[in-house]
């Protein structure tokens, strides 16, 4: 006697408890082993991109926040760069430096997280994850030092950061940077070696270089399929060629090459953040208001500035008509793009591996639907 | 009815207390009760029913216990407080949650089957409650001290794979199917491990009585076999769900797998049903390993079990903090390949070594307390080189370049071509 057997069709969410925000997947299984995944977004769509369109330059800042709100300095970053470049501004070096320091934190904070939630999607009950949010909490308390806000942060103004740092905040600093190599220690000592989260993560969802660079995909995940692409090296915006770092590459391109390759970036953004520290001046954190009004009206054009973020390129296109908001904001948001090869990262593997997989992108629902 | 439950001792201290004159009672040394003649029954099924109910009671907030217990506890891994808010140290918060859980609606889904959907819950709490009769939590305190204790608790526990199986399939919902047949190819897989790895003990208590198990452990049997107690202990995590093996409802893959569509008491029920399991997990393998209520005087040897259970549910809850979840195919292959293997080699050991040890002891026992420590001694040889052995074999290797596990190094643009492409 032949059994029959036929693919069931499966819908997993966009409420479940590991799809990261609303993200739905139309999951053709044969028993455990996935066939075909279709994967539907737009559950978060806010239309910002539009907003944008009717906010003055310094306004639409608010908006980067919420797009990537695990790494909102980040979003801040990339759209000040953006408007930058399209109205000509020279920014303030000691913001510059700043926003460095913040940019490097929010990575920090920004892989903490994408690391404990993929060691939540593994199964492991909230232990990483309460250990990975602590080193993130100590960074978002830095942020509220800086602006006072925690996470929707609105820090960076055109040419520099909105306000000098406190007093208090560089010591607060030197001990996070002083304790975190310890705590990265801990945590790779729990993770790295364990012989479940290997076997699990090892092998699965493996992304061939030249693929990934067909689907420009950028970030993390590119360099754990051992390409050397990190715009901070490639492209340095800000200061950092002024600053030495060595960049993680893993050769494996599976879900634990994605995993290490976080976890060692980690390591490289204290590096970053000692020399900001060390050549940081005193001066002026912005320029003044006669050099940089409050409504910038940059000259008619287009400019695209990006940024390695926390998760690949973070470009920003800006269109301007000479008007004081922009003509047009477009947004390159590596969460979305390093989502398009989903599909293929996952067929062939079984159940366990579709969220596991789908965590080591690390996206971000807020920026993927924006 | 028969003199034979006169034999146990928790029943008859009950039961002649009130009924007192009858033949039995009074050959036991029992004087006098208040019932008169001619109404045994009312005696006997007043006493079944208070131990009964003792039990349950017992079980239940025993599990009550256990689930803020298990809350605090991983709080307290995860750097957290935990619940602290009803009673001291947020002991009631267990309470509040069975009282929320009761007033909840309780939905039935238009295409579940009715009659499965409700019955489900009974087929998974029932046979979790029947194991507690059997396991000694005291010097004669037992509900049903019968002879074949071991194959009991062995067939009965099986009973929850199919509960699960019932609740998925009833449900109708895709992901609740997933969880069932999990469940049952988790139950199928280790089943046998598990039973495999008390025939060593069986072979040395000679007995599949519970008492008679927890008697023979002059040496706790954790001591003399080593693997049996790993594997069932592995075994046991499998049965009851508990990471890393608790694929059932692993909430990141199914969310609640085949709770998705239960809700009110229903779920708190099946709920209930697996937390139950999990404490009768721990309490047969303290009888059956950690030797049961057997401890030093003048402590009470029910003060000795809970202590005992007490350290194997946190043996559990701290797996839990600590280990992510293996997949499917991980597990499947631990049961076939590992544990399997594992419970072979015990076998053959124990076997040999109780052959070997054939003779009986002045005493009646099958062995003394050296020839214990003998095959303790012998077990803990053959325990470590044989784990060392399947985990060479069953772990994960590192990566191997030459079968192109790490992909050949990319060609990466020189400096110059890389800054040329981005001016574009």
């Amino acid at each position: 006697m032949t059994l029959k057997t036929e693919p069931v069709s499966v819908n997993l969410g966009p409420q479940h408890p590991s799809t990261h925000g609303v993200f739905r997947f139309r999951v053709t299984f044969d028993g455990e082993e996935i066939k075909d995944v279709e994967p539907i977004f737009g559950y978060l769509h806010r239309g910002s991109e539009k907003l944008a369109e009717e906010r003055t330059y310094a306004q639409v800042v608010t908006l980067t926040d919420r797009m990537d709100y695990v790494s909102s300095m980040l979003s801040n970053q990339a759209y000040m760069l953006a408007v930058e470049k399209l109205g000509g501004i020279e920014p303030a070096p000691r913001g510059v430096w700043l926003r460095m320091i913040a940019a490097e934190l929010q990575r920090i904070a920004s892989h903490m997280v994408a690391i404990g939630f993929l060691l939540q999607d593994l199964g492991a009950w909230g232990t990483p994850l309460t250990y990975a949010m602590r080193e993130r909490e100590a960074v978002l308390s830095m942020f509220e030092m800086l602006c006072g806000a925690r996470i929707t942060n609105s820090y960076l103004r055109p040419g520099g950061v909105f306000m000098d740092a406190p007093e208090e905040f560089w010591p607060t600093l030197d001990s996070f940077l002083d304790a975190l190599p310890h705590r990265i220690d801990e945590l790779e000592s729990y993770l790295t070696g364990n012989e479940i989260i290997f076997a699990r993560t090892k092998g699965v969802a493996v992304l061939h270089p030249q693929v990934a660079i067909d689907a420009s995909i950028t970030g993390p995940m590119l360099r754990a399929s051992g390409v050397d692409w990190d715009l901070r090296h490639r492209d340095p915006y800000d200061y950092y060629d002024r600053v030495q770092f060595d960049r993680p590459l893993h050769n494996a391109g599976d879900n634990f090459a994605r995993y290490w390759v976080r976890m060692q970036e980690m390591r490289e953004c204290i590096k970053i953040i000692r020399q900001c520290v060390e050549q940081i001046e005193p001066g002026p954190v912005r320029p003044s208001h006669d050099d940089v009004p409050f409504l910038v009206r940059p000259p008619a054009g287009d400019a695209y500035a990006a940024i390695e973020g926390s998760k690949g390129e973070l470009g920003f296109y800006l269109v301007s008509d000479g008007g004081i908001s922009p003509y047009r904001c477009h947004v390159r948001a590596p969460s979305l793009i390093n989502l398009t090869l989903l599909r293929e990262m996952l067929i062939g593997t079984l159940m366990g591996d579709l969220f596991v997989s789908f965590g080591s992108i690390d996206l971000n629902m807020g920026e993927v639907d924006r | 009815m028969s003199e034979a439950f006169l034999d146990n001792s928790l029943f008859r201290n009950i039961y002649c207390y009130v009924a007192g004159d009858s033949d039995g009672c009074v050959a036991h040394g029992y004087s006098s009760g208040f019932l008169p003649g001619g109404w045994e029954w009312v005696a006997f099924a007043l006493t079944a029913f208070v131990i009964t109910n003792l039990f349950i009671q017992g079980a239940l907030g025993a599990v009550l216990g256990l689930i803020w217990g298990e809350r605090r506890i991983l709080a307290r891994f995860q750097n957290r407080v935990g619940p602290n808010r009803w009673g001291p140290f947020g002991s009631l918060t267990s309470l509040a949650d069975a009282i929320k859980t009761m007033f909840k609606e309780d939905i039935v889904p238009d295409q579940a089957d009715r009659f499965l959907f409700n019955l489900a819950p009974v087929i998974m709490v029932v046979p979790v409650l029947m194991v507690f009769a059997v396991i000694p939590v005291g010097i004669g305190t037992v509900v049903a001290d019968i002879n074949i204790g071991l194959l009991f608790v062995i067939a009965i526990t099986s009973a929850s794979g199919l509960a699960i199986a019932m609740a998925a399939w009833a449900s109708a919902n895709r992901i609740a199917i997933f969880s069932g047949l999990r469940a049952v190819a988790l139950l199928v897989s280790y089943e046998i491990p598990m039973a495999l790895s008390l025939l060593g003990v069986l072979m040395i208590t000679g007995t599949l009585s519970m008492t008679g198990t927890i008697e023979a452990q002059d040496v706790p049997f954790i001591i003399v076999q080593p693997l049996g107690f790993l594997v069932f202990f592995l075994a046991s995590l499998a049965e009851m769900s508990r990471t890393p093996f608790d694929l059932t409802e692993a909430e990141s893959e199914l969310a609640a797998g085949h709770l998705n569509d239960y809700s009110s008491m229903k779920f708190g029920v099946l709920f209930l049903a697996e937390w139950a399991a999990t404490i009768a997990g721990a309490a047969i393998i303290t009888t059956v390993f950690l030797s049961g209520w057997r401890g030093w005087e003048p402590i009470p040897s029910h003060i000795w079990f809970a202590v005992k259970v007490v350290g194997v549910l946190f043996a559990i809850i701290w797996i839990r903090a600590t280990w992510p979840r293996l997949r499917i195919d991980q597990v499947l292959t631990l049961a076939w390949k590992g544990l399997f293997e594992l419970t072979m080699i015990n076998l053959i050991v124990t076997a040999i070594l109780t052959g070997a040890m054939a003779d009986r002891e002045a005493d009646g026992s099958l062995f003394s307390t050296s020839e214990l420590w003998i095959m303790a001694a012998v077990n803990w040889a053959v325990f470590f080189p044989s784990i060392y052995l399947i985990g060479k074999l069953l772990a994960a290797k590192p990566y191997d370049t030459d079968k192109g596990e790490t992909l050949p190094a990319y060609p990466v643009a020189t400096e110059e071509h890389a800054l040329e492409g981005v001016a574009d």
